[in-house]
């Protein structure tokens, strides 16, 4: 089914108000948790569009993967790290002093910022190194990008006592110092990546190119909820352990679920683990905030892969990316290195196209007002990524009654851009 | 499948007990008018194929030679329209020798899979060969191709076991590709002994020609691996030539065309001393 209907679709270019509806075609109506279809995609995205020499590995991954997630006791472990090793479940937050300084909306933090590692990206890691484990690999790589997810995967390879290799654009590496110390201190190795603007996507272009070339041992883990089949669905199951658990504690703190979800978005993980555990449940609205960069006008001058791009195929998935009119793809820019990415989780681009999840962006501007907001009448110090879903939230919550609940995803804690910040505002440290 | 030019020409390199000479350059590299002086150059100097990369931003599965090279040509202002461009000019001097266009699927897919085919046949495309589109995704754009007659040729590596094989040989016409390492363009080189058995394996799979590539940089190199194969492609090793005879800001000189000529003259060489025993 995907196939034909991909194939209709291929005669002209996709435009963004003709996608929506034959994106429904391969999911049962009644459901928007059902996908991907088995050939990895959801409506017209993801797939696996990746060289042969890779094709039968990520075979061999989705069946293992097939394998552990019917097994109790893949689960079983996976629960007892989350629990004893991340801190699992992430404490559900009334932001009593920004809920009153903004003066509508009741605003909860999922607090996965006090996870171990300091960000959502653990949780991904811990599932996919206990994988790797299983398909008897030996070797561990992975991509980053603010190098929180190089971080959690340094961790989760010095854990499991398995060699380590992160591939990090040079501009990232530059931008993020703390990081790159701490991966080296757990023992990883840091590849600087120079082409491109040496930014997230070109590390993910070296890490892919180390892969396909050292197929037998090693374990790519990818640390967005996008690349080929089925990366998109495992990382967004390691992830919805958010949501879950968002769930039922505000079930408990308030007798009923939110009214709004707000989570920041690069390629989409910490959003699509809050959002997907609610996607059935349409009262509850959903919002996803892109990087806005210096403003969704400027060429080339912000991240918002879905409010700026348009459908294509990269790293392993048809998604919206930033591409010129020629199909290069563009750089992007964001202050935050962790949502500066030209692409997106293929579910997110299907949720867009379903109308399901209103996707908008916060600017790097909004970004910093709210990261200071958030500082002063809270305590909490954001990271730049959340900062942007907090810029949405301060749009939203004046808004929305006072008997109304935004749950906002704090999807990690902002140690790491304090020499970030401290630029933008110019002051030395 | 009907006859095609690379058809037409693996038959006559067979014919002719040896295998073929397939050279890779990157279009527009390092700006139209030197590419297209080069490939104008090309069949003279001894190739019989010529692939011709279509520059991406992403070129996840090559080497840092290529990436360089497709790097070049977009800040020269290489577009898909000019490479398609490029062939046609080709075609108005050249109506035998094989053009196989080489990349990556989101330029394809951004200009319309159906409507770049059509461009591409008019301009006399012979082949594509589509590194992120897997025998899985043969509906986007493999069989559109063979519908027009463009042939789809197909990759076949080191991890593409038995198993596989028919798989990614259902719809592959022209050549069968077979990337000899694991790994990306221009890198390692590759073993002879394990490329004959290779070769030997893909064979009882397919009655196509099987050219070997990946990592073959001299002539000695695409003589012994040309011993096991119907083809040998080269690819970095003509692209370093090239890098090689550029200036400090990364632009043609005199000695750009003759440095390409120069080389493909030693592997063509290389590929007419492996006399094959069986043609």
């Amino acid at each position: 089914m995907a196939g034909a209907g991909c194939r209709d679709r291929l005669t002209d270019l996709p435009t963004q108000n003709d996608l929506p509806e034959d994106a429904p075609v391969t999911i049962t109506p009644n459901t928007l948790r059902s996908g991907p279809d088995d050939r990895g995609f959801f409506g017209l995205y993801g797939g696996r569009f990746v060289a042969e020499t890779l094709m039968p590995l990520i075979l061999e991954l989705e069946k293992a993967y097939d394998e552990a997630r019917n097994d109790p006791a893949f689960h079983a472990e996976l629960a007892h790290l989350g629990k004893h090793y991340t801190g699992r479940p992430s404490p559900l937050y009334f932001a009593e002093r920004l809920t009153e300084h903004l003066g509508g909306a009741k605003i909860y933090f999922k607090r996965d910022e006090l996870n171990h590692t300091g960000s959502h990206k653990i949780n991904n890691c811990l599932g996919q190194i206990l994988l790797a484990r299983r398909m008897g690999k030996t070797r561990i790589i992975a991509e980053t990008g603010a190098g929180q997810h190089g971080v959690a995967s340094a961790t989760v390879s010095a854990r499991f006592g398995y060699p380590c290799t992160v591939y990090m654009g040079a501009t990232d590496v530059e931008r993020q110092k703390p990081n790159v110390f701490r991966m080296k201190l757990l023992g990883a190795t840091v590849n600087p990546v120079t082409s491109g603007a040496g930014t997230l996507k070109d590390a993910m272009n070296e890490a892919l190119r180390d892969w396909v070339t050292n197929v037998e041992d090693t374990y790519y883990i990818i640390g967005t909820a996008a690349g080929p089949h089925p990366y998109p669905a495992m990382v967004r199951d390691f992830q919805s352990v958010i949501g879950t658990e968002a769930k039922e504690q505000m079930l408990a703190a308030e007798g009923r679920l939110p009214d709004a979800l707000v989570a920041a978005i690069g390629g989409g993980s910490n959003a699509i683990g809050l959002f997907h555990p609610f996607l059935d449940d349409r009262d509850v609205q959903i919002f996803g905030v892109e990087a806005g960069g210096h403003g969704l006008d400027v060429p080339n001058g912000h991240a918002a892969s879905m409010a700026g791009g348009r459908p294509g195929v990269l790293h392993g998935n048809r998604t919206y990316l930033l591409q010129d009119g020629d199909g290069q793809i563009l750089e992007g820019h964001s202050i935050s290195a962790g949502l500066d990415y030209p692409g997106v989780g293929p579910e997110h681009s299907w949720l867009k196209d379903t109308g399901r999840v209103s996707y908008v962006p916060a600017t790097d501007r909004e970004a910093l007002d709210a990261f200071q907001v958030c500082t002063r009448l809270e305590g909490i110090i954001p990271a730049l990524e959340p900062s942007h879903a907090l810029a949405h939230v301060i749009k939203l919550a004046p808004t929305m009654a006072k008997d109304q609940i935004i749950l906002m995803n704090m999807c990690g804690r902002g140690d790491k851009d304090v020499f970030t910040v401290a630029k933008h505002l110019g002051q030395d440290m | 499948m009907t006859e095609s030019r690379i058809t037409r020409r693996f038959a006559e390199t067979a014919a002719a007990g040896r295998p073929a000479l397939v050279t890779f350059v990157t279009a527009g590299d390092p700006d139209y008018d030197t590419s297209l002086a080069i490939l104008k150059a090309l069949p003279g100097a001894g190739a019989d194929v010529i692939e011709m990369g279509m520059p991406f931003s992403d070129p996840m599965a090559d080497g840092p030679a290529i990436q360089a090279s497709g790097l070049r040509a977009l800040k020269a202002g290489q577009t898909m329209v000019r490479t398609l461009a490029m062939v046609r000019a080709f075609r108005e001097t050249d109506q035998t020798t094989p053009i196989v266009l080489m990349g990556y699927y989101n330029p394809i897919y951004s200009w319309g899979p159906e409507a770049f085919l059509d461009a591409a046949k008019a301009a006399g495309v012979d082949g594509l060969i589509i590194v992120d589109l897997p025998p899985e995704a043969d509906d986007e754009l493999c069989l559109p191709a063979m519908a027009r007659g463009i042939n789809f040729i197909r990759l076949a590596t080191p991890t593409t076991d038995d198993r596989r094989l028919p798989a990614v040989l259902t719809n592959t016409s022209g050549f069968v590709y077979y990337v000899s390492i694991n790994g990306i363009t221009g890198t390692a080189s590759p073993d002879a002994v394990r490329v004959g058995g290779a070769v030997e394996r893909i064979k009882r799979h397919t009655s196509l020609p099987v050219a070997v590539g990946f990592g073959v940089k001299t002539a000695e190199q695409a003589q012994r691996i040309g011993q096991d194969a119907d083809g040998v492609v080269v690819g970095s090793a003509i692209v370093a030539a090239i890098k090689g005879s550029l200036d400090a800001e990364d632009r043609a000189t005199g000695a750009t065309v003759p440095a390409v000529e120069a080389l493909v003259g030693e592997l063509a060489a290389g590929v007419r001393a492996a006399k094959r025993s069986a043609a």
